[in-house]
């Protein structure tokens, strides 16, 4: 067996992932305290932006995640459809949820940052359009994988929604450079090294992690649900046969 | 109200909403994540007890 089947067994799962939750949670609580105490107190104003440069401490790892968790989704979506592994169908599942959360935060906090620094809430341009629609393909897969009777029929239609959604990835990611958009290009993940200071970039980074960790714990939590979940609907057919 | 920390060099109806509302979806997406595995958890407890397992009775 691969190493990525025997990750993918339910059984080893449940005994791993009961490891990875508890290290996962303190890494997170861990990071996003020390991350807000520099973000919120040691980081300066910015000599643009004054102290509205604190939101990118929320904004920027939020944005990276909804990306990230997206990723993630099209990835255990392929290994779903081409393998045919059901606890790769499982785990799309429990991302969505996350994913979802983390493009709301971004996309409400860029707008809580656009009115004081653009003179507005929204503007449709490339970047903000594009992740609206990364939102929506979220809200789209969760409501698809829900919409049968059968879950294997939902899981397989919401998991092609998932894998064929990941265009937008890229035109998120590069809308900035690919067209004029009122919102800033990228300044941290470049090509010469981040263009921003230390005392910016350490907070940043720390949220950035404590956000991964998060997000690890709770998709943990979520699979672990799901997984007694479906013992549990094989226990109650056992059950109402034997009767 | 420019100075002090919670003012936020006034800009604190922007700044703390933005931190807010990101700490109230984390906290509620991890508090029903975290009911659902207990609500399994027990569950499946009960399930089992209630129909003893085959291997436990005759291993």
């Amino acid at each position: 067996m691969s190493w990525w089947h025997r990750l993918a067994s339910p059984t080893r799962f449940m005994s791993y992932s009961a490891w990875v939750l508890p290290i996962a949670g303190w890494l997170a609580a861990g990071c996003i305290g020390v991350g807000l105490a520099l973000g919120l107190f040691a980081s300066p104003a910015d000599y643009q932006q004054g102290e509205t440069v604190r939101i990118m401490y929320v904004h920027v790892p939020a944005a990276w995640m909804a990306l990230f968790c997206y990723s993630a989704m099209a990835a255990s979506s392929a290994g779903y459809l081409i393998w045919k592994q059901p606890l790769a169908e499982l785990a799309t599942r429990a991302t969505a949820p996350v994913g979802a959360c983390f493009t709301a935060i971004a996309l409400v906090s860029g707008s809580l940052w656009g009115q004081p620094m653009w003179g507005t809430w929204w503007v449709w341009d490339a970047r903000l359009t594009s992740a609206l629609v990364l939102f929506f393909l979220y809200l789209g897969y969760m409501a698809l994988a829900e919409a049968f009777d059968d879950p294997t029929r939902g899981g397989k239609a919401a998991s092609i929604l998932a894998l064929v959604g990941f265009v937008n990835v890229p035109i998120v990611k590069f809308s900035v450079d690919w067209w004029n958009t009122l919102h800033q290009p990228a300044s941290v993940v470049k090509l010469d090294g981040p263009a921003i200071d230390p005392a910016m970039l350490v907070p940043l980074l720390l949220m950035a992690a404590g956000f991964t960790f998060y997000a690890v714990a709770v998709v943990i939590l979520r699979l672990r649900a799901m997984v007694l979940e479906r013992k549990i609907q094989a226990l109650q057919r056992q059950l109402a046969e034997a009767r | 109200m420019t100075d002090g920390f919670f003012a936020m060099g006034g800009y604190a109806a922007y700044v703390w909403p933005a931190f807010g509302v990101t700490a109230v979806v984390l906290a509620a997406l991890l508090l029903t994540s975290r009911r659902r595995l207990k609500a399994s958890e027990a569950l499946l407890r009960d399930l089992e007890s209630a129909r003893p397992r085959r291997r436990e009775v005759n291993p």
